[in-house]
Protein backbone atom coordinates (compact mmCIF):
# COMPACT_ATOMS: atom_id res chain seq x y z
CA UNK A 1 0.00 0.00 0.00
CA UNK A 2 2.34 2.63 -1.11
CA UNK A 3 0.41 4.32 -3.86
CA UNK A 4 -1.50 7.22 -3.63
CA UNK A 5 -4.79 8.03 -3.95
CA UNK A 6 -4.53 9.63 -7.78
CA UNK A 7 -2.33 6.11 -8.77
CA UNK A 8 -5.09 4.35 -7.60
CA UNK A 9 -8.16 6.34 -9.49
CA UNK A 10 -5.97 6.11 -12.77
CA UNK A 11 -5.56 2.38 -12.69
CA UNK A 12 -8.97 2.28 -12.06
CA UNK A 13 -9.63 4.56 -14.78
CA UNK A 14 -7.31 2.93 -17.03
CA UNK A 15 -9.30 -0.35 -16.76
CA UNK A 16 -12.69 1.36 -17.40
CA UNK A 17 -10.79 2.93 -20.64
CA UNK A 18 -10.03 -0.37 -22.37
CA UNK A 19 -13.25 -2.06 -21.09
CA UNK A 20 -15.43 1.04 -22.31
CA UNK A 21 -13.70 1.38 -25.38
CA UNK A 22 -14.17 -2.08 -26.08
CA UNK A 23 -17.85 -2.31 -24.99
CA UNK A 24 -18.77 0.90 -27.13
CA UNK A 25 -16.54 -0.78 -30.59
CA UNK A 26 -18.26 -3.98 -30.20
CA UNK A 27 -21.89 -2.21 -29.09
CA UNK A 28 -21.51 0.38 -32.05
CA UNK A 29 -20.88 -2.20 -34.27
CA UNK A 30 -23.16 -5.23 -33.04
CA UNK A 31 -25.75 -2.48 -32.69
CA UNK A 32 -25.50 -1.59 -36.22
CA UNK A 33 -25.92 -4.99 -37.42
CA UNK A 34 -28.93 -6.43 -35.37
CA UNK A 35 -30.72 -2.87 -36.08
CA UNK A 36 -30.35 -3.48 -39.71
CA UNK A 37 -31.08 -7.29 -40.01
CA UNK A 38 -34.38 -7.46 -38.57
CA UNK A 39 -34.10 -11.17 -38.30
CA UNK A 40 -30.66 -11.32 -36.35
CA UNK A 41 -32.41 -8.65 -34.36
CA UNK A 42 -35.23 -11.22 -33.88
CA UNK A 43 -32.60 -13.79 -32.79
CA UNK A 44 -30.55 -12.10 -30.49
CA UNK A 45 -33.26 -9.97 -28.39
CA UNK A 46 -34.08 -12.17 -26.04
CA UNK A 47 -30.47 -13.29 -24.96
CA UNK A 48 -29.42 -10.05 -24.64
CA UNK A 49 -32.67 -9.42 -22.70
CA UNK A 50 -32.00 -11.89 -20.48
CA UNK A 51 -27.72 -11.16 -20.40
CA UNK A 52 -28.24 -7.69 -19.48
CA UNK A 53 -29.84 -8.06 -16.40
CA UNK A 54 -27.08 -10.05 -15.02
CA UNK A 55 -25.43 -8.29 -12.61
CA UNK A 56 -21.75 -6.97 -13.07
CA UNK A 57 -20.06 -8.53 -10.62
CA UNK A 58 -21.75 -12.02 -10.96
CA UNK A 59 -19.63 -12.00 -14.28
CA UNK A 60 -16.61 -12.05 -11.78
CA UNK A 61 -16.27 -15.38 -10.84
CA UNK A 62 -16.62 -16.62 -14.24
CA UNK A 63 -14.23 -14.04 -15.52
CA UNK A 64 -11.33 -15.60 -13.37
CA UNK A 65 -12.09 -19.07 -13.75
CA UNK A 66 -11.66 -18.20 -17.38
CA UNK A 67 -8.87 -15.80 -17.14
CA UNK A 68 -6.86 -16.90 -14.37
CA UNK A 69 -5.68 -13.05 -13.78
CA UNK A 70 -7.15 -9.77 -12.36
CA UNK A 71 -6.42 -7.53 -14.77
CA UNK A 72 -8.05 -9.06 -18.02
CA UNK A 73 -11.24 -9.93 -15.42
CA UNK A 74 -11.76 -6.70 -14.32
CA UNK A 75 -11.64 -5.25 -18.01
CA UNK A 76 -14.04 -7.92 -19.01
CA UNK A 77 -16.55 -7.06 -15.79
CA UNK A 78 -16.56 -3.37 -17.16
CA UNK A 79 -16.75 -4.80 -21.26
CA UNK A 80 -19.97 -6.78 -20.52
CA UNK A 81 -21.27 -3.99 -17.82
CA UNK A 82 -21.40 -1.62 -20.60
CA UNK A 83 -21.63 -3.42 -23.60
CA UNK A 84 -25.45 -4.17 -23.03
CA UNK A 85 -26.63 -0.12 -23.00
CA UNK A 86 -24.47 0.68 -26.02
CA UNK A 87 -25.74 -2.33 -28.20
CA UNK A 88 -29.30 -1.84 -27.94
CA UNK A 89 -29.84 2.07 -27.95
CA UNK A 90 -27.68 1.60 -30.98
CA UNK A 91 -29.75 -0.96 -32.38
CA UNK A 92 -32.94 0.84 -31.68
CA UNK A 93 -31.59 4.00 -33.22
CA UNK A 94 -30.81 2.78 -36.07
CA UNK A 95 -34.26 1.14 -36.49
CA UNK A 96 -35.37 4.87 -36.15
CA UNK A 97 -34.00 6.44 -38.76
CA UNK A 98 -37.51 8.54 -39.47
CA UNK A 99 -39.00 7.91 -42.75
CA UNK A 100 -38.86 10.63 -44.14
CA UNK A 101 -34.85 10.21 -44.26
CA UNK A 102 -35.19 7.41 -45.55
CA UNK A 103 -37.21 8.41 -48.02
CA UNK A 104 -34.47 10.94 -49.13
CA UNK A 105 -32.18 8.42 -49.63
CA UNK A 106 -33.94 6.21 -52.02
CA UNK A 107 -35.41 8.94 -54.34
CA UNK A 108 -31.68 10.35 -54.44
CA UNK A 109 -30.79 6.64 -55.16
CA UNK A 110 -27.64 6.68 -52.13
CA UNK A 111 -25.50 3.53 -52.52
CA UNK A 112 -25.85 1.83 -49.36
CA UNK A 113 -22.25 2.49 -47.71
CA UNK A 114 -22.84 6.57 -48.10
CA UNK A 115 -26.51 6.05 -46.44
CA UNK A 116 -24.37 4.60 -44.01
CA UNK A 117 -21.88 7.30 -43.21
CA UNK A 118 -24.72 10.41 -44.49
CA UNK A 119 -28.13 8.99 -42.94
CA UNK A 120 -27.91 6.31 -40.44
CA UNK A 121 -24.96 7.05 -38.19
CA UNK A 122 -25.66 10.74 -37.76
CA UNK A 123 -30.00 9.68 -37.78
CA UNK A 124 -28.78 7.28 -34.49
CA UNK A 125 -25.74 9.09 -33.40
CA UNK A 126 -28.04 10.55 -30.52
CA UNK A 127 -29.48 7.12 -29.19
CA UNK A 128 -25.75 5.48 -29.39
CA UNK A 129 -24.42 8.64 -27.21
CA UNK A 130 -27.48 8.32 -24.85
CA UNK A 131 -26.13 4.57 -24.37
CA UNK A 132 -22.76 5.01 -24.26
CA UNK A 133 -23.60 7.88 -21.23
CA UNK A 134 -25.44 5.08 -19.71
CA UNK A 135 -22.69 2.45 -20.18
CA UNK A 136 -19.93 5.35 -18.83
CA UNK A 137 -21.80 5.08 -15.18
CA UNK A 138 -22.62 1.63 -14.88
CA UNK A 139 -18.55 0.80 -15.65
CA UNK A 140 -17.74 3.17 -12.71
CA UNK A 141 -20.10 1.56 -10.68
CA UNK A 142 -18.59 -1.87 -11.43
CA UNK A 143 -15.16 -1.13 -11.24
CA UNK A 144 -15.23 -0.08 -7.98
CA UNK A 145 -17.32 -3.35 -7.05
CA UNK A 146 -14.94 -5.44 -8.95
CA UNK A 147 -11.93 -3.74 -7.47
CA UNK A 148 -13.18 -4.79 -4.04
CA UNK A 149 -13.45 -8.56 -4.71
CA UNK A 150 -10.32 -8.48 -6.93
CA UNK A 151 -7.88 -6.56 -4.68
CA UNK A 152 -4.14 -5.27 -6.13
CA UNK A 153 -5.00 -1.75 -7.31
CA UNK A 154 -7.26 0.63 -7.90
CA UNK A 155 -9.75 2.99 -6.23
CA UNK A 156 -11.76 -0.09 -4.95
CA UNK A 157 -8.77 -1.64 -3.27
CA UNK A 158 -8.21 1.21 -1.95
CA UNK A 159 -11.57 1.95 0.09
CA UNK A 160 -11.71 -1.74 0.84
CA UNK A 161 -8.12 -1.12 2.56
CA UNK A 162 -8.74 2.21 4.14
CA UNK A 163 -11.94 0.04 5.79
CA UNK A 164 -9.99 -2.87 6.90
CA UNK A 165 -7.29 -0.76 8.45
CA UNK A 166 -9.12 1.82 9.68
CA UNK A 167 -8.36 4.77 7.90
CA UNK A 168 -11.92 6.41 7.72
CA UNK A 169 -10.64 9.54 6.67
CA UNK A 170 -8.99 8.24 3.75
CA UNK A 171 -12.43 6.30 3.07
CA UNK A 172 -14.26 9.12 3.14
CA UNK A 173 -12.03 11.26 1.00
CA UNK A 174 -11.66 7.83 -1.44
CA UNK A 175 -15.20 8.34 -1.93
CA UNK A 176 -15.83 11.69 -2.90
CA UNK A 177 -13.34 11.33 -5.27
CA UNK A 178 -14.65 8.33 -6.64
CA UNK A 179 -18.27 10.52 -7.06
CA UNK A 180 -16.09 13.34 -8.83
CA UNK A 181 -14.67 11.15 -11.60
CA UNK A 182 -17.70 9.56 -11.87
CA UNK A 183 -19.50 12.91 -12.67
CA UNK A 184 -16.35 14.11 -15.02
CA UNK A 185 -17.27 10.64 -17.08
CA UNK A 186 -20.51 11.28 -17.51
CA UNK A 187 -20.51 15.17 -18.22
CA UNK A 188 -17.35 13.94 -20.58
CA UNK A 189 -19.65 12.03 -23.01
CA UNK A 190 -22.73 14.61 -22.69
CA UNK A 191 -20.55 16.89 -24.08
CA UNK A 192 -18.27 14.77 -26.51
CA UNK A 193 -22.55 13.49 -27.86
CA UNK A 194 -23.41 17.32 -27.94
CA UNK A 195 -20.35 18.01 -30.31
CA UNK A 196 -20.89 15.47 -32.60
CA UNK A 197 -24.35 15.79 -33.01
CA UNK A 198 -26.49 17.85 -35.16
CA UNK A 199 -30.20 17.78 -34.34
CA UNK A 200 -32.92 19.80 -35.80
CA UNK A 201 -32.93 21.15 -32.53
CA UNK A 202 -36.98 20.86 -32.51
CA UNK B 1 -62.92 11.70 -97.96
CA UNK B 2 -62.03 9.34 -95.20
CA UNK B 3 -63.44 9.98 -91.47
CA UNK B 4 -60.96 11.56 -89.89
CA UNK B 5 -59.20 8.80 -87.11
CA UNK B 6 -56.84 9.55 -84.49
CA UNK B 7 -53.65 8.05 -84.81
CA UNK B 8 -52.38 6.28 -81.48
CA UNK B 9 -49.73 9.07 -80.32
CA UNK B 10 -46.38 8.57 -79.14
CA UNK B 11 -45.72 7.72 -75.31
CA UNK B 12 -47.13 10.57 -73.73
CA UNK B 13 -45.00 12.55 -71.23
CA UNK B 14 -46.20 10.71 -68.04
CA UNK B 15 -49.06 8.48 -67.74
CA UNK B 16 -51.06 7.32 -64.71
CA UNK B 17 -52.57 4.30 -66.17
CA UNK B 18 -55.61 2.86 -63.87
CA UNK B 19 -53.73 2.94 -60.56
CA UNK B 20 -55.16 1.51 -57.63
CA UNK B 21 -53.84 1.41 -54.66
CA UNK B 22 -55.30 -1.12 -51.79
CA UNK B 23 -53.62 -1.56 -48.36
CA UNK B 24 -54.15 -4.77 -46.20
CA UNK B 25 -55.72 -4.29 -42.65
CA UNK B 26 -56.37 -5.97 -39.84
CA UNK B 27 -60.14 -5.05 -40.91
CA UNK B 28 -59.88 -6.36 -44.04
CA UNK B 29 -58.07 -4.69 -47.66
CA UNK B 30 -58.82 -0.99 -47.76
CA UNK B 31 -59.51 0.45 -50.92
CA UNK B 32 -57.17 3.59 -51.32
CA UNK B 33 -57.45 4.96 -54.82
CA UNK B 34 -59.44 3.10 -57.68
CA UNK B 35 -58.83 3.45 -61.32
CA UNK B 36 -56.71 6.69 -61.41
CA UNK B 37 -56.07 7.50 -65.16
CA UNK B 38 -54.24 10.78 -66.22
CA UNK B 39 -51.59 11.91 -68.52
CA UNK B 40 -49.33 14.79 -68.03
CA UNK B 41 -47.60 17.14 -70.87
CA UNK B 42 -44.34 18.32 -70.49
CA UNK B 43 -44.13 21.79 -68.61
CA UNK B 44 -47.38 21.38 -67.16
CA UNK B 45 -48.23 21.95 -63.14
CA UNK B 46 -50.76 20.00 -62.17
CA UNK B 47 -52.52 20.05 -58.83
CA UNK B 48 -54.28 17.55 -56.87
CA UNK B 49 -57.26 18.21 -54.73
CA UNK B 50 -58.96 16.34 -52.51
CA UNK B 51 -59.54 16.11 -48.70
CA UNK B 52 -57.38 14.90 -46.53
CA UNK B 53 -57.10 11.30 -46.41
CA UNK B 54 -58.68 11.16 -49.61
CA UNK B 55 -55.46 9.50 -50.88
CA UNK B 56 -53.59 12.44 -53.26
CA UNK B 57 -50.48 11.76 -51.23
CA UNK B 58 -50.66 8.30 -52.14
CA UNK B 59 -51.10 8.88 -55.07
CA UNK B 60 -47.75 11.45 -55.78
CA UNK B 61 -45.56 8.26 -53.65
CA UNK B 62 -46.92 6.29 -56.38
CA UNK B 63 -45.26 8.48 -59.31
CA UNK B 64 -42.48 9.09 -56.96
CA UNK B 65 -42.02 4.98 -56.61
CA UNK B 66 -42.03 5.27 -53.05
CA UNK B 67 -44.94 3.57 -53.10
CA UNK B 68 -46.27 0.73 -55.59
CA UNK B 69 -49.85 0.86 -56.77
CA UNK B 70 -51.45 -2.28 -56.49
CA UNK B 71 -52.85 -2.71 -59.97
CA UNK B 72 -52.02 -0.35 -62.75
CA UNK B 73 -49.11 1.84 -63.18
CA UNK B 74 -47.45 4.76 -64.19
CA UNK B 75 -45.26 5.59 -67.66
CA UNK B 76 -42.68 8.17 -67.29
CA UNK B 77 -41.41 9.13 -71.41
CA UNK B 78 -42.51 5.38 -71.98
CA UNK B 79 -40.91 3.47 -69.36
CA UNK B 80 -42.43 2.19 -66.10
CA UNK B 81 -41.60 3.83 -62.96
CA UNK B 82 -40.65 0.93 -60.80
CA UNK B 83 -39.05 2.39 -58.18
CA UNK B 84 -38.09 6.14 -56.52
CA UNK B 85 -35.11 7.54 -59.00
CA UNK B 86 -33.62 11.62 -59.00
CA UNK B 87 -35.67 12.13 -62.29
CA UNK B 88 -38.85 12.64 -60.17
CA UNK B 89 -37.66 14.52 -56.97
CA UNK B 90 -39.83 15.30 -54.01
CA UNK B 91 -40.02 18.07 -52.26
CA UNK B 92 -41.52 16.57 -48.81
CA UNK B 93 -44.70 18.08 -46.80
CA UNK B 94 -41.91 18.36 -43.70
CA UNK B 95 -39.11 19.59 -45.88
CA UNK B 96 -36.92 16.27 -44.81
CA UNK B 97 -33.41 18.08 -44.74
CA UNK B 98 -31.01 16.19 -43.08
CA UNK B 99 -30.08 18.21 -39.73
CA UNK B 100 -26.32 17.64 -39.20
CA UNK B 101 -25.82 18.75 -43.47
CA UNK B 102 -25.95 22.68 -43.93
CA UNK B 103 -27.85 24.03 -46.07
CA UNK B 104 -25.40 23.81 -49.39
CA UNK B 105 -24.03 20.34 -48.12
CA UNK B 106 -28.06 18.61 -48.25
CA UNK B 107 -28.10 20.47 -51.95
CA UNK B 108 -24.78 18.51 -52.96
CA UNK B 109 -25.95 15.26 -51.15
CA UNK B 110 -28.17 15.17 -54.26
CA UNK B 111 -26.15 16.90 -56.78
CA UNK B 112 -23.14 15.08 -56.13
CA UNK B 113 -24.83 11.66 -56.71
CA UNK B 114 -26.72 12.74 -59.39
CA UNK B 115 -24.20 14.42 -61.12
CA UNK B 116 -21.45 12.89 -59.97
CA UNK B 117 -19.70 12.69 -63.79
CA UNK B 118 -19.14 16.33 -63.84
CA UNK B 119 -15.99 18.16 -62.64
CA UNK B 120 -15.92 19.11 -59.18
CA UNK B 121 -16.06 23.05 -59.80
CA UNK B 122 -19.07 22.85 -61.71
CA UNK B 123 -20.91 20.51 -59.11
CA UNK B 124 -20.42 23.35 -56.87
CA UNK B 125 -21.55 25.92 -59.26
CA UNK B 126 -24.87 24.25 -59.80
CA UNK B 127 -25.20 24.29 -55.95
CA UNK B 128 -24.84 27.76 -55.38
CA UNK B 129 -26.74 28.72 -58.76
CA UNK B 130 -29.81 27.10 -56.62
CA UNK B 131 -28.95 28.02 -53.18
CA UNK B 132 -29.51 32.05 -55.48
CA UNK B 133 -32.68 30.74 -57.23
CA UNK B 134 -34.08 30.65 -53.51
CA UNK B 135 -32.43 33.41 -52.09
CA UNK B 136 -30.40 31.78 -49.30
CA UNK B 137 -27.18 32.76 -50.51
CA UNK B 138 -26.68 34.11 -46.61
CA UNK B 139 -28.18 31.30 -45.04
CA UNK B 140 -25.67 28.67 -46.93
CA UNK B 141 -23.52 27.37 -44.83
CA UNK B 142 -26.21 27.31 -41.80
CA UNK B 143 -27.96 24.02 -40.16
CA UNK B 144 -31.33 23.65 -41.08
CA UNK B 145 -32.12 24.52 -37.32
CA UNK B 146 -30.88 27.68 -38.09
CA UNK B 147 -34.02 28.53 -40.57
CA UNK B 148 -37.27 29.30 -40.52
CA UNK B 149 -39.90 26.80 -41.69
CA UNK B 150 -40.24 28.61 -45.19
CA UNK B 151 -36.57 29.37 -46.04
CA UNK B 152 -36.25 25.21 -44.64
CA UNK B 153 -38.64 24.26 -46.93
CA UNK B 154 -37.04 26.88 -49.94
CA UNK B 155 -34.20 24.53 -49.16
CA UNK B 156 -36.40 21.76 -49.61
CA UNK B 157 -37.07 23.17 -53.49
CA UNK B 158 -33.53 24.03 -54.37
CA UNK B 159 -32.58 20.49 -53.13
CA UNK B 160 -35.02 18.99 -55.63
CA UNK B 161 -35.10 21.89 -58.50
CA UNK B 162 -30.83 20.75 -58.37
CA UNK B 163 -30.84 17.57 -59.31
CA UNK B 164 -33.12 18.70 -63.46
CA UNK B 165 -35.55 16.36 -63.06
CA UNK B 166 -37.88 15.78 -65.29
CA UNK B 167 -40.68 15.84 -62.79
CA UNK B 168 -41.10 17.80 -59.79
CA UNK B 169 -43.44 16.27 -57.13
CA UNK B 170 -44.36 18.44 -54.42
CA UNK B 171 -46.58 17.08 -51.05
CA UNK B 172 -48.17 20.02 -49.15
CA UNK B 173 -44.79 21.79 -49.86
CA UNK B 174 -46.47 25.04 -47.79
CA UNK B 175 -48.80 23.46 -45.93
CA UNK B 176 -47.08 24.04 -42.43
CA UNK B 177 -46.43 27.85 -43.53
CA UNK B 178 -48.19 30.91 -42.29
CA UNK B 179 -50.27 32.82 -44.84
CA UNK B 180 -47.54 35.51 -45.48
CA UNK B 181 -44.51 33.04 -45.93
CA UNK B 182 -46.72 30.57 -48.37
CA UNK B 183 -47.87 33.05 -50.38
CA UNK B 184 -44.31 34.27 -51.58
CA UNK B 185 -43.17 31.03 -51.79
CA UNK B 186 -45.51 30.39 -54.41
CA UNK B 187 -44.65 32.97 -56.61
CA UNK B 188 -41.47 32.25 -56.42
CA UNK B 189 -41.92 28.67 -57.01
CA UNK B 190 -44.35 29.58 -60.07
CA UNK B 191 -42.26 32.05 -61.36
CA UNK B 192 -39.04 29.25 -61.38
CA UNK B 193 -41.67 26.69 -62.69
CA UNK B 194 -42.27 29.41 -65.24
CA UNK B 195 -39.17 30.23 -66.25
CA UNK B 196 -37.42 26.76 -66.36
CA UNK B 197 -40.35 24.77 -67.67
CA UNK B 198 -40.53 22.60 -65.59
CA UNK B 199 -43.36 19.78 -65.28
CA UNK B 200 -45.14 19.39 -61.75
CA UNK B 201 -47.74 18.20 -59.44
CA UNK B 202 -48.36 18.46 -56.78
CA UNK B 203 -51.14 18.14 -54.04
CA UNK B 204 -52.57 20.46 -52.24
CA UNK B 205 -55.83 21.39 -50.09
CA UNK B 206 -55.76 25.07 -50.77
CA UNK B 207 -58.06 26.32 -53.61
CA UNK B 208 -56.27 29.25 -54.02
CA UNK B 209 -52.65 27.83 -54.60
CA UNK B 210 -54.55 25.17 -56.59
CA UNK B 211 -55.48 28.02 -58.90
CA UNK B 212 -52.51 30.30 -58.94
CA UNK B 213 -50.57 27.41 -59.68
CA UNK B 214 -51.38 25.01 -61.82
CA UNK B 215 -52.83 24.00 -65.42
CA UNK B 216 -55.33 21.50 -64.39
CA UNK B 217 -56.56 20.73 -61.17
CA UNK B 218 -57.43 17.17 -60.75
CA UNK B 219 -60.38 16.79 -57.95
CA UNK B 220 -60.49 13.47 -55.94
CA UNK B 221 -63.28 12.21 -54.03
CA UNK B 222 -63.08 11.03 -50.74
CA UNK B 223 -62.25 7.76 -49.78
CA UNK B 224 -62.43 4.74 -49.68
CA UNK B 225 -61.91 4.16 -52.97
CA UNK B 226 -61.13 7.83 -54.16
CA UNK B 227 -61.12 8.33 -57.73
CA UNK B 228 -60.71 11.46 -60.10
CA UNK B 229 -63.97 13.24 -59.60
CA UNK B 230 -63.71 15.92 -62.17
CA UNK B 231 -60.35 18.20 -63.73
CA UNK B 232 -60.62 21.40 -63.97
CA UNK B 233 -58.19 23.57 -66.94
CA UNK B 234 -57.23 26.67 -65.78
CA UNK B 235 -56.63 28.94 -68.66
CA UNK B 236 -55.19 32.17 -66.74
CA UNK B 237 -53.16 33.53 -68.51
CA UNK B 238 -49.63 33.60 -67.54
CA UNK B 239 -47.25 34.94 -65.86
CA UNK B 240 -50.31 35.01 -62.84
CA UNK B 241 -49.64 37.22 -60.34
CA UNK B 242 -51.51 36.05 -56.77
CA UNK B 243 -52.80 39.90 -56.40
CA UNK B 244 -53.85 40.51 -59.83
CA UNK B 245 -55.31 36.99 -60.47
CA UNK B 246 -58.30 36.83 -58.66
CA UNK B 247 -59.38 39.86 -61.07
CA UNK B 248 -59.68 37.74 -63.75
CA UNK B 249 -63.18 37.03 -64.61
CA UNK B 250 -63.31 33.43 -64.85
CA UNK B 251 -61.56 33.16 -61.27
CA UNK B 252 -64.57 32.99 -59.23
CA UNK B 253 -66.37 31.14 -61.56
CA UNK B 254 -63.31 28.32 -61.62
CA UNK B 255 -62.90 28.80 -57.54
CA UNK B 256 -66.80 28.02 -57.11
CA UNK B 257 -66.27 24.97 -58.90
CA UNK B 258 -63.54 23.47 -57.02
CA UNK B 259 -65.17 24.74 -53.70
CA UNK B 260 -68.67 22.94 -54.94
CA UNK B 261 -66.75 19.96 -55.57
CA UNK B 262 -65.06 19.72 -52.13
CA UNK B 263 -68.43 20.38 -50.66
CA UNK B 264 -70.34 17.73 -52.42
CA UNK B 265 -67.77 15.68 -51.13
CA UNK B 266 -67.47 16.90 -47.79
CA UNK B 267 -71.51 15.97 -47.38
CA UNK B 268 -71.13 13.05 -48.63
CA UNK B 269 -68.20 11.77 -46.40
CA UNK B 270 -70.76 13.18 -43.76
CA UNK B 271 -73.99 10.93 -44.83
CA UNK B 272 -71.67 8.02 -45.11
CA UNK B 273 -70.86 8.61 -41.60
CA UNK B 274 -73.87 9.31 -40.31
CA UNK B 275 -74.96 6.31 -41.67
CA UNK B 276 -72.66 4.04 -40.29
CA UNK B 277 -73.34 5.66 -36.38
CA UNK B 278 -76.99 4.47 -38.07
CA UNK B 279 -78.49 8.18 -37.58
CA UNK B 280 -80.32 8.17 -40.48
CA UNK B 281 -82.72 5.48 -40.33
CA UNK B 282 -85.83 7.24 -41.30
CA UNK B 283 -88.28 4.55 -39.75
CA UNK B 284 -87.38 5.57 -36.12
CA UNK B 285 -89.09 8.86 -37.38
CA UNK B 286 -92.03 8.02 -38.99
CA UNK B 287 -95.09 8.73 -37.01
CA UNK B 288 -96.95 5.89 -38.14
CA UNK B 289 -95.16 2.50 -39.10
CA UNK B 290 -98.68 1.12 -40.97
CA UNK B 291 -99.15 2.69 -44.56
CA UNK B 292 -101.64 2.53 -46.25
CA UNK B 293 -100.93 2.99 -50.51
CA UNK B 294 -103.61 3.27 -52.94
CA UNK B 295 -102.91 2.04 -56.62
CA UNK B 296 -105.52 1.68 -59.63
CA UNK B 297 -104.85 -1.46 -60.81
CA UNK B 298 -103.48 -2.22 -64.42
CA UNK B 299 -102.14 1.45 -64.51
CA UNK B 300 -98.44 2.27 -62.80
CA UNK B 301 -98.67 0.14 -59.43
CA UNK B 302 -95.78 -1.95 -60.40
CA UNK B 303 -93.07 -0.01 -58.42
CA UNK B 304 -95.29 -0.58 -55.14
CA UNK B 305 -97.00 -3.72 -56.20
CA UNK B 306 -93.89 -5.87 -56.81
CA UNK B 307 -91.64 -4.71 -53.68
CA UNK B 308 -94.68 -5.37 -51.82
CA UNK B 309 -94.85 -8.88 -53.07
CA UNK B 310 -91.13 -9.29 -52.21
CA UNK B 311 -91.31 -7.58 -48.81
CA UNK B 312 -89.18 -5.10 -49.30
CA UNK B 313 -91.26 -2.92 -46.96
CA UNK B 314 -91.55 -5.67 -44.04
CA UNK B 315 -87.78 -5.25 -44.25
CA UNK B 316 -87.22 -2.09 -43.74
CA UNK B 317 -89.86 -2.07 -40.69
CA UNK B 318 -92.82 -0.58 -42.90
CA UNK B 319 -96.18 -2.46 -42.22
CA UNK B 320 -97.90 -1.16 -45.89
CA UNK B 321 -101.17 -2.14 -47.00
CA UNK B 322 -101.94 -1.56 -50.72
CA UNK B 323 -105.36 -0.28 -51.05
CA UNK B 324 -107.17 -0.70 -54.68
CA UNK B 325 -108.77 2.49 -55.61
CA UNK B 326 -111.49 3.40 -58.49
CA UNK B 327 -109.77 6.45 -59.61
CA UNK B 328 -107.30 9.15 -59.21
CA UNK B 329 -110.11 11.09 -56.82
CA UNK B 330 -108.90 10.97 -53.37
CA UNK B 331 -109.94 7.32 -51.76
CA UNK B 332 -112.19 7.36 -48.89
CA UNK B 333 -110.08 4.80 -47.15
CA UNK B 334 -107.11 6.07 -47.06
Amino acid sequence: MNKGLALQIWESLRRVAIGYTLAAVVGIGGGIAIGTNKLLFRACDPFFQILRTIPPLAWLPIALAAFRQVEPSSIFVIFVTAVWPVLINTAVGVQEVPQDYRNVARVLQLPRLQYFWTILLPSAAPYIFTGMRIAVGLSWLAIVAAEMLTGGVGIGFFIWDSYNSSRMSDLIVALIYVGVVGFVLDKAIYYLGKAVVQSDGT
Amino acid sequence: MFPKCELPSGPKFLEIDAVDRVFPTPQGPYVALQGIDLTIEPGEFICAIGHSGCGKSTLLNIVAGLDRASAGGVILEGKEVRGPGPDRMVVFQNHSLLPWLTVRQNIALGVNRVFAHLPKGERRQIVDEHIDMVHLRPAADKYPRELSGGMKQRVGIARALALRPKLLLLDEPFGALDALTRGRLQEQLMEICNHHQISAMMVTHDVDEALLLSDRIVMLTNGPAARIGQILTVDLPRPRERLTVVNHPAYYRMRGELVDFLNRQKARKQLQLARAKGLVRQRENLEKTTLDLGFIPLTDCAPLASPWKRVFFADQGLDVNLVRGTGWGRSPKI
